[in-house]
């Protein structure tokens, strides 16, 4: 069971929050010059780390808003929670989150 | 029912040390990459062939699943390459000379709501004229074929009616594996375990691979073949090439031994959850997968309670039953929840993956296409629609809720 800490309400059971995939995905700036390749890797291709990862989360159950988090897809473990459109944390700033 | 599980002799095959180099190398000895060992040598005369394991034999996904096997797919692509599958199970316990329980019980897939009736006929239909047996049961026809069923119309989803595949069943998942492993290891298959992959051996342009570095040495290889379920994207990963794949926790659970009462597979999309007697009479049950990525080979207790819950709205008798142990297994999903079977943009590499929460029944018919693909070099018929240029032209083979079963 994940503890979820939505920046908005607190920490409360994963149960209330969606799953929204892989951050920091920006939509092409120029889609009219997009190869087909470019398309569908921009459509259907993640990132699929094992070990830190960048997610979104929407806080469904709750005040709905979305925002990201650094979740270890091995551990479980939240490194860092940060509100949507700021950049994600670094390894050196994280670390100092779990301390 | 069995009486007893069948013997099997001590040594199943040999452990030998890794060559300096092979034809094939197989990464991932789970029941995909046995299988593609097997029809390698079986069907291609491949033989000079490894499959390398980071633990045990069919010790992943192979040893995690729920070993339900069915074919009633709706998308002709996926119900052609499933159906292969099952013809295959139907003569494997006889070309193996290894009994390993393939039991056709049938499959019951349970309607609850308008849309699922309409789902469930509308794939009864397309299953008939793919050829793949499929009927269509009332309430009345559910409680007959499987009287443990509550088909009371006064609970929050009553069974509507059910699609029936009669051919479809299950096996004893582990003894596949040994069945298969040890007829590789008779046509000279090396089955090499502990034996982790950290990397791979590149040309001097670099755009072929021409072996594996692993925990136990430099093996060069004619051709790599990933079999790797879960963890391709982690494989894929060391050679630079980034795939269509989410990886997430599948959790299934069994019971304590019961006495046998449940005589089918039943599966209900709509609340959601499948359950099997295996032959020593654990209540096998399996669910969803967990929303978010993860490679912890555990899942989250909400789907556990999500499942229970499920099952015990439409398995009163269960009420009782006593959870015995729980697991997670990790399975990778694409974006059309099918799979991605051929050649890589990287030369020599090939792939088999994606096969989401849905890969045991499979088992057979992957490695037989996997090895068409290796051997020859073209795909095999089967596998062509599955190719990973789909997800650049578009010809998806979208089975997100129509495989009988939520991704």
């Amino acid at each position: 069971m994940l503890l979820i800490a939505c920046p908005y309400c607190g920490e409360r059971d994963e149960t209330e929050f969606h799953y929204g995939g892989q951050a920091h995905v920006a939509y092409p700036a120029d889609p009219e010059a997009l190869s087909d390749a470019e398309w569908g890797e921009y459509l259907f291709v993640r990132a699929n780390p094992k070990g830190p990862f960048a997610e979104r989360w929407s806080h469904a159950a709750g005040c709905r808003r979305w925002f990201n988090m650094l979740r270890d897809t091995a551990t479980h473990q939240i490194l860092a929670v940060y509100p949507a459109g700021q950049p994600c944390p670094s390894a050196a700033q994280t670390g100092s989150v779990i301390a | 029912m069995p009486e007893h599980l069948p013997e099997h002799p001590d040594w199943l095959w040999r452990t030998p040390n890794p060559k300096r180099s092979y034809d094939v190398v197989i990464v991932g000895a789970g029941g995909h990459g046995l299988a593609t060992a097997y029809y390698l040598a079986r069907n291609h005369g491949v033989t000079n062939v490894a499959v390398l394991e980071r633990g045990w034999l069919a010790g992943g996904n192979m040893a995690r699943n729920t070993t339900i096997i069915r074919s009633n797919y709706l998308c002709e692509e996926s119900a052609a390459l499933y159906e292969h599958a099952l013809k295959l199970w139907e003569g494997m316990p006889e070309e193996l000379d290894y009994d390993f329980l393939f039991s056709q019980r049938g499959v019951l897939n349970l309607a609850h709501t308008l849309q699922d009736v309409r789902e469930g006929t509308r794939r009864v239909n397309a299953n008939r004229l793919g050829g793949v047996d499929a009927e269509w049961l009332d309430p009345d026809q559910v409680r007959e074929f499987c009287p443990i069923v509550n088909t009371s119309p006064d609970v929050r989803h009553p069974v509507l009616g059910a699609t029936l595949q009669r051919r479809a069943g299950i096996a004893k998942h582990d003894h596949v594996a040994w069945a298969l492993a040890r007829k590789a290891d008779a046509y000279g298959v090396d089955l090499i375990q502990g034996c982790e992959v950290t990397g791979f051996l590149r040309d001097g342009d670099g755009d072929r691979v021409v072996g594996v570095q692993t925990s136990r040495g430099p093996i060069a290889a004619g051709t790599v073949a990933l079999a790797a379920a879960g963890h391709t994207s982690v494989l894929a990963g060391m050679v630079g090439l980034r795939l269509p794949l989410q990886s997430h926790p599948l959790q299934a659970l069994v019971s304590e031994l019961l006495e046998p009462v449940h005589p089918t597979v039943v599966m209900s999309n709509h609340v959601h959850v499948y359950v099997s007697q295996a032959h020593k009479g654990e209540l096998v049950m399996g669910a969803g997968v967990d929303a978010y990525n993860g490679y912890g080979q555990r899942g989250s207790f909400p789907m556990i309670e999500h499942q229970m819950a499920a099952a015990l709205e439409l398995f009163p008798i269960f009420a009782r039953a006593h959870v015995l142990r729980t697991w997670g297994g990790i399975v990778d999903v694409t974006p059309d929840a099918s799979p991605i079977i051929g050649p890589t943009p990287i030369g020599n590499l090939h792939l088999n993956c994606g096969w989401g929460t849905g890969g045991f029944k499979a088992t057979p018919a992957s490695g037989w296409v996997y090895a068409h693909s290796i051997a020859t070099g073209a795909p095999h018929p089967l596998a062509e629609p599955f190719a990973l240029e789909r997800f650049t032209t578009g010809a998806l083979i979208d089975e997100h809720g129509a495989a009988a079963v939520a991704h």
